[in-house]
């Protein structure tokens, strides 16, 4: 075959892996270049935030704005500090409340801002101070065995007291 | 009496000196290659052939084969997701089973048996028709002109496939997916950038065909290059060729797969 056809192909060839690469990275994994410059941090801190995980996403009334940076324990107080990343085009108000939220019934945890009412807004690197943590379902099904036991235990005193009245 | 008793053992102390006799064997081999492949760069052209050779005709089986196995997992992903009520979670299961092990695993084995074979078939033939040698007479080191350019090719060759492979394979699990299934499409694609990484799971898969390239090329061409000059010996060398490197790709995966995720 000759040369030129040759390099032709492996031209060809080449410029297909670096389409699919470039697919791969692109619409696949979704990179979109977000610089420091377009993202701004805050903090929230939460007494248990579950199964959170570093880049689980923000989100405001469901649409994403930023994501979860990092995640610490406070060792003075010992409670889960949370980074935000936020994109600069929103901006929320002082008095902005964070929760974190499941997707679906199994699905992966984020965080849920609910703007409030304060016309000021929240300056880069400050606290969101109204936060609620994540359900925990051992938690939660203890709290309604309490409830259940202490409304039996209610119910089966009741009668036992009467009759001893009588 | 005493020689009958320890004959199993010398055949097993045999075998093992061999085996290891040979993995040093390959390992030089592949310095000398790499010591030896200058030509393989400043002669261009040398290697583009090869390139042309192993890469651009690989391209058919890699994309149909890439397509079929996408389809595949888009259908039984969703038979397997959908009774879980996640059916969502098709384009996420696609994509990373893809990205992360199949695609850079099969297009490797695939590489093997389509490519590595011709390799070794071709130059355990150079050999058995004396060709090395003769280029050894013209003062040609036959490892730079041939071996060199064919183990760059397929280095080069490996992860341009591999990518190839996923792309493909994304889209058949799309079809299948969004197209016959019906599930939605802006779903699919989203849960899929959801929890795919670009480094983790794009860029490690490449890495790893990239390993996968190194490993087949060079069992390929070693096995070539070593195999005895007769017709029996080039192919047998051919058969060890393809089931070497695909043990090698299977437990050089393993490894990989445990470094990496």
């Amino acid at each position: 075959m000759k040369r030129t056809t040759i390099d032709l192909w492996v031209g060809i060839f080449v410029a297909i892996g670096i389409a699919a690469v470039t697919f791969l990275s692109l619409k696949v994994a979704n990179l979109t270049p977000q610089s420091a410059e377009a993202s701004y941090p805050l903090y929230a801190e939460f007494d248990n935030i579950g199964g959170l995980k570093v880049k689980a996403p923000v989100k405001s009334s469901g649409v994403v704005v930023g994501r979860v940076a990092s995640i610490e324990l406070d060792t003075q107080r010992y409670l889960a500090k949370v980074t935000l990343s936020l994109d600069k085009r929103y901006q929320f108000s002082r008095d902005t409340s964070a929760e974190i939220l499941t997707s679906g019934l199994l699905g992966e945890q984020y965080i849920g801002l609910v703007q409030g009412g304060d016309p000021d807004n929240l300056k880069p690197g400050e606290r969101i101070d109204l936060t609620s943590s994540a359900l925990v379902l051992e938690q939660l099904i203890g709290k309604f065995m309490l409830n259940f036991a202490e409304k039996g235990a209610a119910k089966e005193g009741s009668p036992a007291g009467s009759s001893g009245a009588q | 009496m005493f020689e009958t008793l320890t004959a199993p053992l010398r055949h097993l102390g045999h075998v093992t000196i061999n085996a290891i006799w040979r993995l040093g064997f390959a390992s030089r081999f592949l310095l000398a290659i790499l010591l030896q492949s200058g030509q393989s760069f400043r002669r261009l052209n040398l290697t583009i052939r090869e390139v042309y050779f192993a890469g651009v005709l690989s391209l058919i089986i890699i994309v149909v084969s890439g397509l079929f196995v996408g389809m595949v997992l888009g259908l039984q992903g969703y038979n397997t997701l959908s009774r879980f009520g996640s059916a969502d979670a098709l384009g996420a299961l696609v994509a990373l089973s893809l990205l992360r092990e199949l695609g850079p695993v099969l297009a490797a084995l695939l590489f093997a048996s389509r490519s590595g074979s011709a390799m070794t078939a071709e130059i355990g033939l150079m050999k058995a028709t004396e060709q090395l040698d003769a280029m050894s007479v013209m003062a040609v080191n036959p490892i730079a002109r041939v071996v060199a350019p064919r183990f760059w090719a397929g280095v080069i060759s490996m992860p341009v496939l591999a990518a190839l492979f996923n792309v493909t394979g994304i889209f058949g699990g799309y079809f299948v997916g969004v197209q016959l299934i019906g599930l939605d499409e802006g779903t699919f694609w989203s849960q899929m950038q959801n929890s795919v990484d670009l480094h983790n799971d794009v860029i490690n898969g490449l890495i790893k065909s990239l390993f996968f390239g190194i490993a087949v090329t060079l069992i390929a061409v070693f096995e070539g290059y070593d195999a005895t000059p007769t017709a029996a010996g080039v192919s047998s060398a051919t058969t060890r060729t393809v089931v070497t490197s695909a043990l090698v790709i299977l437990a050089l995966d393993f490894v990989l797969t445990a470094f990496m995720f």
